[in-house]
């Protein structure tokens, strides 16, 4: 294995035809190239997606009502109905499978002009009454202070959490919205706290840099929505799946508010393990592409250097010949030719390994880091342990190359091969 | 040394078959020296391949040794040629791209002697055909001659019992052939059979015992010294 003489042979049968070398060589080179490329890619699509997730709670899902489309109990069809305030508790109470209801209710957006202001400053927000829950289902980063609580909620406190936007319009620099009163839509608001989102690929109609989160009974009582509820934000227990409690909080709901349970466009709904799914499945799709594309890629390579392997076998026949009259052994003679062809192979592969490597390292060294707005791409970077699998595969492939010539260089007789001219 | 008892063969060349060999006894014994002639076409070339298991008989026996050739693997047929047999070409056959050295130790190689071990033997061997000046030389910048003695010096090294020549001095000019010939007549006083195929009557002329092949069969088997003129040679002229 590590006769000098070996080597020399390869060496001087690879070098005789340098060009021709290079080019056999580049197409493993590009192969493994692509591939490392599109697995780079493939990663930093992946990464940037699911950072922009964040810990979203996956086992969620949003429910809303819309226009029955059935006539029902002597209501006709096209007829609005909103949910109640008693639904949050019927909710609880006759579905088992739930794990968390957080209600809410839209303020009024920022499309209607300046609605919050502070001192001199004013600007247009989203104003969304909320539960505490919600912070376990869409959860925020904790800038400043505290999110709602409970307590907030009972005694229906005008108090509000402010995106960190909010808080840089209203506020000065260095001055602290902790404990200062805003005005939204004319009431004044405790702040007690600022959050920094942490999902930004999922948004509820509006930027949540730019939202308030006030208690959902308080935005009942002071902008008079009654009992009102926009939708619900709804969990399923940790071991049952989302759609369960889709199905059985959309027929509940029917029941209470006189929908035919064969309506099934009277309550909208979204249910993100569903997307989630989708999502990794896509993500697999993906992946199996870039696999097969890659690996494609690399046997148009591999087997342009078993072509080129034959022909060097080819015009090396006479000197085989000389080898074998000489006492050289078929295993001999095989073992040479592909060790030759695995050297070629590997060094292609190992240098297109290393060039793709390189290069998504630089473009994520040079990406943007993705702070707070919507990412698709993020850390395009390669797995060692499938860089070790491509890199074994190219060693494997360049045996299978070697393999064909090899045997066509022995299954000549070595008379025959003598002769050859 | 080389027993062969009604050895044929014959070459199949699309659907009509050849038949080289029309049934050869022969008996070489161990030290002798012997040529082979006969016109182009005789078989002789074939013969020597055959001795030299380079190409397979379809009937007869074929003993090596004592040891009856048959039904041999490739590899077992490197292994004997390796061990018995030293081989010395017309063309030389040397490898262009190793010098002289590497080239007289290359069946050394095959033994799996160390690359230090066997330079070493090379050099001794190089000296023995006086090439030791020209031991880093590759084989291009030599002339025939000396690329013949080069040959020679590969084919010994492995200390074989048989050197098998075909056409050696076929390639080189009369005062170069000659040097060759004393060369295979030196070796063969150290006990080495010598099998040569020639065409040329003083070539084989220095040998023991003339083996004449016409048309795929021994015509003539003479030991030396009764040096009959070949009629079909006589006729060409």
């Amino acid at each position: 294995m590590f006769d000098r003489d070996r080597w020399y042979e390869i060496w001087s049968s690879l070098a005789k035809n340098k060009v021709r070398t290079f080019f056999t060589a580049f197409g493993v080179f590009w192969g493994i190239f692509m591939l490392m490329i599109m697995l780079g890619s493939g990663n930093g699509l992946e990464n940037g997606i699911t950072y922009g997730m964040g810990d979203l709670a996956t086992n969620s899902v949003f429910m809303w009502t819309r226009p029955t489309t059935e006539p029902y109990k002597g209501f006709p069809r096209n007829r609005r109905y909103y949910f109640r305030n008693d639904d949050i508790q019927a909710l609880k109470d006759n579905i088992p499978e739930i794990g968390l209801v957080a209600p809410r209710l839209e303020g009024g957006g920022r499309q209607s002009g300046n609605n919050v202001i502070y001192k001199q400053n004013a600007g247009a927000f989203n104003i969304y009454g909320d539960y505490p829950e919600w912070n376990k289902i869409d959860p925020a980063e904790m800038v400043q202070g505290r999110f709602l609580n409970a307590n907030d909620i009972n005694q229906a406190k005008k108090v509000a959490v402010i995106g960190r936007r909010v808080r840089e319009v209203l506020f000065e620099k260095e001055e602290d919205p902790i404990g200062k009163y805003i005005r939204i839509r004319g009431v004044y608001f405790q702040v007690i706290g600022v959050f920094k989102p942490k999902n930004m690929n999922f948004n509820f109609g509006g930027d949540k840099e730019q939202s308030i989160h006030i208690p959902f009974t308080t935005l009942q009582k002071v902008y008079n929505y009654g009992n009102i509820v926009a939708w619900f934000a709804l969990t399923s227990q940790p071991d049952v799946e989302v759609s369960v409690v889709e199905q059985k909080a959309a027929r509940l709901l029917k029941e209470r508010h006189n929908v035919s349970p064969d309506d099934h466009r009277a309550v909208g709904s979204v249910n993100l393990e569903k997307e989630f799914k989708q999502m990794t499945g896509l993500f697999m799709g993906i992946n199996g592409l870039i696999w097969i594309v890659g690996i494609g890629t690399l046997m148009a390579g591999v087997i342009g250097i078993s072509n080129i392997m034959l022909v060097i076998v080819k015009e090396r026949t006479k000197e085989i010949g000389i080898m074998r009259a000489l006492g050289a052994s078929p295993l001999k003679v095989i073992t040479q030719i592909v060790t030759e062809s695995v050297v070629l192979t590997s060094i292609a592969g190992y240098a297109g390994l290393v060039f793709g490597v390189l290069i998504m390292e630089l473009i994520d060294k040079n990406l943007p880091e993705p702070g707070n707005q919507e990412t698709m791409f993020m850390h395009p970077v390669i797995d060692f342990q499938v860089a070790v699998v491509a890199l074994t595969i190219v060693v494997f492939s360049g045996v299978l190359a070697g393999l064909v010539p090899a045997r066509k260089a022995v299954s000549i007789k070595p008379i025959d091969a003598l002769r050859y001219e | 040394m080389i027993k062969f008892n009604g050895i044929h063969k014959s070459y199949q060349t699309g659907n009509s078959s050849l038949h080289v060999l029309k049934g050869i006894d022969l008996e070489v014994t161990s030290g002798e020296m012997v040529a082979v002639m006969g016109s182009s076409g005789s078989g002789k070339s074939t013969l020597l391949n055959i001795i030299g298991l380079l190409d397979v008989h379809d009937g007869g026996d074929y003993y090596l040794d004592g040891k009856l050739v048959k039904d041999l693997n490739e590899t077992k047929a490197a292994q004997l040629r390796n061990k018995h047999l030293g081989f010395v070409f017309q063309s030389f056959n040397l490898i262009s791209f190793k010098n002289a050295v590497e080239n007289v130790a290359l069946p050394l190689y095959y033994q799996g002697i160390t690359r230090r071990k066997r330079n070493k033997i090379a050099m001794e061997y190089l000296e023995k055909v006086g090439l030791l000046p020209w031991s880093d030389h590759l084989p291009n910048e030599l002339s025939g001659g000396q690329k013949q003695r080069l040959a020679i010096a590969r084919a010994l090294i492995g200390n074989p019992k048989v050197i098998l020549a075909d056409e050696p001095t076929g390639a080189l000019d009369s005062v170069t052939s000659q040097e060759v010939m004393e060369l295979f007549t030196q070796i063969n006083k150290s006990g080495i059979t010598i099998i040569i195929v020639t065409h040329e009557n003083d070539i084989a002329h220095q040998t023991q015992r003339i083996i004449r092949l016409h048309d795929g069969k021994i015509e003539k088997d003479h030991k030396n010294g009764h040096f009959v003129p070949h009629t079909e040679f006589a006729k060409t002229i």
